[in-house]
């Protein structure tokens, strides 16, 4: 069985957030909730680099390990996702992120939370694929189609790579190997706890 | 803090933002809405409901069972020209899939391209007809208002003459759209129609044409692949063009390319760069010449090329001789050492490219510095080779082929010109009267101590370029060089927030006797000024919901697909292209060969008619058919050379898109132009020469007497194939005689020959033979029919003919000014261009000690233009929220500045201001601000939302920075200088 992962190459993101449209495209994702952002570090500086971020889909992740309610579950191709219908909006799992995926509806004025919100790795959830209910809660399920996440299909300089982890691993290290340099895979070693071998 | 571009507010960032945002006048007028349906809570707030047109998006999700049917069409954005696939079920747009197929952008989008599916959702869209009533918008139907604005045309028409309509067009036509539009303003009498090349590309197409034929990038994004040096110069390609980085970034890769960056901004293409050049903006000449002193001084030059393919190279040497290192550093800021490096990498580690964009056309110096960039290709042999060339970067989806079309003041469609010549060529395309077109036009009396014009001479006379038509406006009409001042302005598609001097601009508009604005958007135009009535708004769909081709920035053409049908009650161009030219009276001469169905122009019998017409730039070639094909097997052709293998069905051997020149008709199937002046390549695999456009000799008299004569056809340098093996001049039915190619020629098309030319077909040249049988023969030939000359370095037809570094007219450094002076004042284009009286004033009045810091402008990557659609874009909007100003980190602190703090920008003239936030960051070097031209909507810190209709204000608003930006316009084309003025930053 496949084992999904994300990949951004940093030496290629130019910040275009295509990723962060496209997801809200295919999910119509509210405004507010961003299941995908494009952080940049030395903004402006020499040095400056951006990396599109969501849910790493962790090989152990820790939002799963924190939730009170279990919410959280793998799947077979080792896609994290989550219950809306179980999750009680407490916030544990954004605490416990290392890269801030889980996002929160704001319900109410004082700062209530919805349920949380978060890449689904364009997987859907719980509920029947292509179902009216899956996509509303969770938006669409493209790998149910035989289809990677949109995010990653659409990047306009082949920085975010979505696919099984040996492939991307794979055109990575391809591409280090040619161009002489890597910034490193970012957030790799954090979700999957192995380097790219290069 | 949503001025977003800030590092260490990772992710919290835009939660807290949006927050913070509430007080800054988007979102505290914003509600949240419960999203019906999502039972799991998910809340959605879009914008208010006093704002109008909140609603749950209506459109997918994808329902199991239903049809999908996919459509195929190009995004509305930037010239890269991404394929767009759309899915549609029961008419809606229900999703978007990455066109994997597409050798442009294989599945890739940037944040505008991905998002393109909200367009056609509406949300803010104008939905009917609408007309100011004594201040307030009113609902009208679609022939009430035709024949309103009609009947005011005409009334203009009679009392002022044809000449005060203005005719704005746009870049976000298709091409038949666009053909349209000119075609339009030829019929009703006028050359004062224009569009957004005028104040994005108009100084390349003039400085680039000048010097080698046609002004249009000469290779293409893909083809930058082949590229070990890649120069980027006022150029941001990573947000303009986010897509073309696909492309750079590759051949960077795979050929460890040197990448530079000159620019007065760390831009983010700057971030992804091998060297970083930081220049003061508006010293671009200065620098290329720096460039050039170390190449000559080195014998880094490519001796073989310039004296085979270039003229007057000489001259340009002795001007680059004053500018030794010490003098470079001097007016640029660049160190000695590092532009030695990047001049030495530049000529040795070839090919080269060189690409730039708006920081270098948009000064009064435009030209001059299109063509300083040229001179640096051309001295280091890098034009007409694969990997090489002068790739300009274009702005929207196809403003290369409306600059094609002619929506330009100075010529008709295909860059004949205004000379009778073209007139005639056009009329026997059109098949009317060349008659009935003169008497079109107004006769001029004599005024102001200026002669009188006849028709014949007005219509042979360049229009007002549309940096100035307030000026046009404004002005004693005494002073604006035709019969009356401007009354009317027709704006098709169009910002208004795209021209510096906004002030000025509002006084003008508020003049007008008709402003009729035809967008998808109401546009800054109807919101800004104080118009209480004569105003009306045409809702236009985008081209998704329409069908055409469109030209991306490498002159590969592509043929869009209707996606859905226009929303609410809008309509495409052609239509209300053709209900108004019905109205005005001239539609059955107008469309006489173009088949018109329920109103409508059907598109594909507008290409044909644009095939029977384009000879002289080879628009001659892409017929709908081969366009669709091309669409069809898209995934047929090379990611690199863009071509399809000869044996694939229908687009064998065609490079994608028919890339312009593809010569002759359709049935010769020439493969269209990959890479312009490639002598490697026979003609019929889309080879070329220089053209052949300034004759064959020229005789430079010097003011002393004496005099140099300058051989203008090429040497020793051919096409591959071609039979003549030395420079030749154009091709007309004469010379083919005298080479007896005439005899290859069929009966049918000497008759025709014969009948174009009357008691002259020998004069009949290449670009007006409709029968298209020269082209054919010289083809054969394997000769180019433009001929085959040199470039020519220097350009003696225009004002610089070598250009010379001039210091912008409002600059910091008033101390260069007395040795490079502005040009001096001159009448062009029908008014007075009095940059050099600003400029001298500016210096007397001290302007540099009040107003310190230089201003330029630019792009964000999620908005475009004038960025109404974008702003209107709610997946965009969220975004960039907030209108702001880059100011330096020093200059902040001496000033009190913090980041994210409200400040006033100050302009030097009319007291102006804008009031945005600050975005504290060395990005931009001391003393230079930098604002995105995006933003519209307040003025001088008052918010204007009111004044939209109802539910078509963008959900985004800010300042436009063209409200402080200043005086000065490049003396060949207009434009408008939007890159250099100067400002002072205080908190507010």
């Amino acid at each position: 069985m496949a084992r999904v992962k994300f990949l951004c190459d940093a030496d290629r993101c130019i910040e275009c957030n295509a990723c962060v449209t496209a997801c809200k495209n295919e999910h119509e994702v509210p405004w507010g909730i961003n299941r995908r952002r494009v952080v940049t570090i030395n903004d402006g500086k020499p040095g400056e680099r951006s990396v599109s971020m969501a849910c790493m889909h962790c090989t152990d992740a820790p939002c799963a390990a924190v939730c009170p309610v279990s919410c959280f579950y793998t799947t077979a191709d080792a896609v994290v996702l989550h219950s809306k219908d179980l999750c009680i909006g407490c916030g544990y799992c954004f605490y416990a992120c290392p890269f801030g995926a889980p996002q929160y509806p704001k319900v109410g004025n004082f700062g209530s939370r919805g349920k949380m919100d978060k890449c689904t790795y364009c997987a859907g959830g719980p509920e029947e694929d292509f179902s009216t209910v899956e996509f509303e809660k969770y938006g669409r399920n493209r790998l149910a189609e035989g289809k990677l996440p949109l995010c990653a299909e659409m990047c306009s300089t082949k920085s975010l790579l979505a696919g099984d982890g040996e492939m991307i691993a794979t055109i990575y290290k391809e591409r280090v190997m040619k161009r002489g340099y890597g910034s490193g895979a970012w957030g790799w070693k954090t979700a999957y706890k192995e380097t790219v071998a290069i | 803090m949503l001025t977003k571009r800030k590092s260490a507010s990772a992710s919290r960032a835009r939660l807290s933002g949006l927050a913070a945002g509430l007080a800054s006048g988007v979102l505290d007028r914003r509600s949240f809405l419960r999203r019906s349906g999502l039972a799991a809570g998910g809340v959605a707030a879009i914008g208010s409901l006093s704002l109008g047109a909140v609603r749950k998006a209506e459109a997918g999700p994808v329902v199991a069972g239903v049809k999908s049917e996919i459509k195929k069409n190009v995004c509305t954005h930037c010239s890269v020209g991404c394929s767009v696939v759309a899915e549609v079920q029961n008419g809606v747009w229900v999703g978007q899939e990455p066109a994997f197929d597409s050798p442009i952008n294989r599945g890739s989008h940037c944040a505008k391209g991905a998002s393109v599916r909200e367009l056609v959702h509406g949300d803010r869209r104008l939905k009917y007809p609408m007309k100011l009533v004594n201040g307030e918008w009113t609902r009208i139907g679609w022939d009430q208002a035709l024949n309103e604005i009609g009947d005011k045309m005409n009334e203009i028409r009679a009392k002022s003459g044809a000449d005060s309509v203005y005719w704005l067009g746009s870049a976000k036509f298709s091409n038949e759209g666009a053909y349209l539009f000119r075609k339009l303003g030829a019929f009703w009498g006028t050359n004062s129609i224009d569009h957004q090349a005028r104040i994005c590309h108009s100084t390349t197409v003039a400085g680039v044409a000048n010097t080698w034929g046609y002004g249009a990038q000469t290779n293409s994004y893909n083809d930058i692949r082949n590229a070990k040096t890649i120069v980027f110069m006022g150029s941001n390609a990573a947000e303009a063009h986010p897509v073309s980085l696909q492309h750079v970034l590759s051949g960077k890769e795979m050929n460890r390319a040197n990448m530079f960056v000159l620019d007065p901004r760390f831009t983010r293409t700057a971030a992804h760069a091998t060297e970083f050049v930081r220049i003061r903006s508006g010293t671009d000449i200065a620098v290329i010449w720096g460039m050039m002193w170390h190449i000559f001084k080195n014998g880094w030059e490519d001796k073989e090329f310039i004296a085979q393919r270039v003229a007057g190279m000489d001259l340009v040497r002795a001007e680059v001789e004053k500018w030794n290192p010490e003098e470079t550093e001097r007016v640029t800021g660049i160190p000695g050492e590092q532009l030695k490096r990047v001049a030495e990498t530049f000529a040795k580690e070839r090919p080269s490219t060189f690409i730039w964009c708006m920081g270098g056309t948009q000064h009064t110096v435009g030209t001059a510095n299109v063509r300083a960039y040229c001179n640096l290709l051309l001295a280091t042999g890098n034009v007409g080779v694969f990997g090489g060339g002068a790739n300009i970067f274009r702005g929207h989806c196809n403003v290369q082929g409306a600059t094609d079309m002619g929506l330009d003041i100075t010529s008709l469609p295909l860059y004949y010109g205004l000379v009778e010549g073209a007139w005639k060529h056009w009329a026997r395309v059109w098949e009317v009267e060349y008659d009935f077109l003169q008497a079109r036009f107004d006769d001029v009396p004599a005024k102001s101590g200026r002669p009188a014009r006849s028709r014949k001479e007005n219509m042979e006379l360049p229009g007002i370029p549309s940096t100035r038509w307030f000026d046009a406006t404004s002005f004693n009409p005494d002073d604006v060089d035709q019969r009356d001042a401007l009354k009317a302005m027709m704006i098709f598609g169009h910002g208004g927030n795209t021209v510096p001097r906004m002030p000025d601009m509002i006084k003008a508009l508020e003049q007008l006797e008709l402003l009729v604005v035809a967008d998808p958007h109401p546009t800054t135009f109807a919101a800004i000024s104080g118009r209480k009535n004569g105003t009306y708004l045409l809702p236009i769909c985008t081209q998704f919901e329409t069908d055409g081709s469109r030209t991306a920035s490498n002159r590969s053409i592509q043929w869009g697909e209707k996606v859905v049908n226009p929303i609410f009650e809008s309509k495409d161009d052609y239509e209300v292209i053709y209900r108004l030219a019905t109205k005005l009276g001239f539609a059955d001469k107008m469309f006489k060969n173009i088949k018109v169905e329920n109103n409508r122009p059907v598109p594909e019998d507008i290409l044909r008619e644009i095939n029977r017409g384009g000879w002289s730039t080879g628009y001659s070639g892409q017929s709908p058919e081969r366009l669709k094909a091309h669409v069809r097997h898209r995934d047929k052709f090379d990611l690199v050379t863009l071509r399809a293998p000869a044996d694939v069905p229908e687009v064998g051997g065609d490079y994608y898109g028919l890339p312009w020149p593809c010569w002759g008709k359709p049935e010769l199937r020439h493969p269209g132009t990959h890479t312009l002046y490639n002598t490697n390549l026979h003609v019929k695999d889309g080879g070329g020469t220089f053209r052949a456009r300034f004759g064959t000799v020229y005789e430079d008299k010097k003011a002393d007497g004496t005099s140099t004569t300058y051989n203008l056809l090429a040497e020793g340098s051919y096409s591959k194939g071609s039979e003549l093996t030395d420079g030749y001049p154009e091709f007309t039915f004469g010379i083919l005689k005298k080479l007896g190619w005439d005899k290859d020629l069929t009966e049918e098309e000497v008759a025709t020959i014969t009948k174009i030319g009357g008691a002259n077909p020998d004069t009949v040249g290449w670009a007006i033979d409709l029968s298209g049988g020269i082209i054919r023969v010289c083809l054969d030939h394997g000769v180019l029919p433009y001929g085959n000359a040199k470039a020519r370095a220097t350009a003696w037809n225009l004002p610089d003919p070598v250009p010379v570094h001039r210091e912008p007219i409002y600059t910091p450094r008033t101390d260069l000014v007395a040795k490079y002076p502005t040009r001096p004042d001159g009448r062009q284009f029908r008014m007075m261009n009095a940059g050099f009286s600003v400029q001298k004033a500016a210096v007397e009045k001290g302007i540099a000690k009040d107003f310190p810091i230089i201003l330029t402008s630019g792009r964000l990557v999620e908005y475009e233009g004038g960025g109404e659609e974008t702003r209107s874009n709610k997946w965009l909007a969220e975004l960039q929220q907030d209108m702001f100003v880059e100011i330096n980190t020093a200059d902040a602190a001496s000033r009190g500045i913090a980041d994210g703090g409200w400040v006033w920008v100050h302009g030097p003239e009319n007291k102006s201001k804008a009031k945005v936030k600050a975005l504290v960051t060395d990005r931009v070097g001391k003393g230079v601000a930098f604002m995105p031209f995006h933003f519209a909507g307040w003025y001088q810190g008052v918010d204007q939302r009111g004044n939209y209709p109802k539910g078509t204000d963008p959900i985004v608003l800010g300042e436009s920075v063209n409200t402080v930006t200043t005086y000065g316009y490049d003396p060949v084309t207009g434009m408008h200088e939007g890159k250099v003025t100067l400002c002072q930053i205080q908190a507010a």
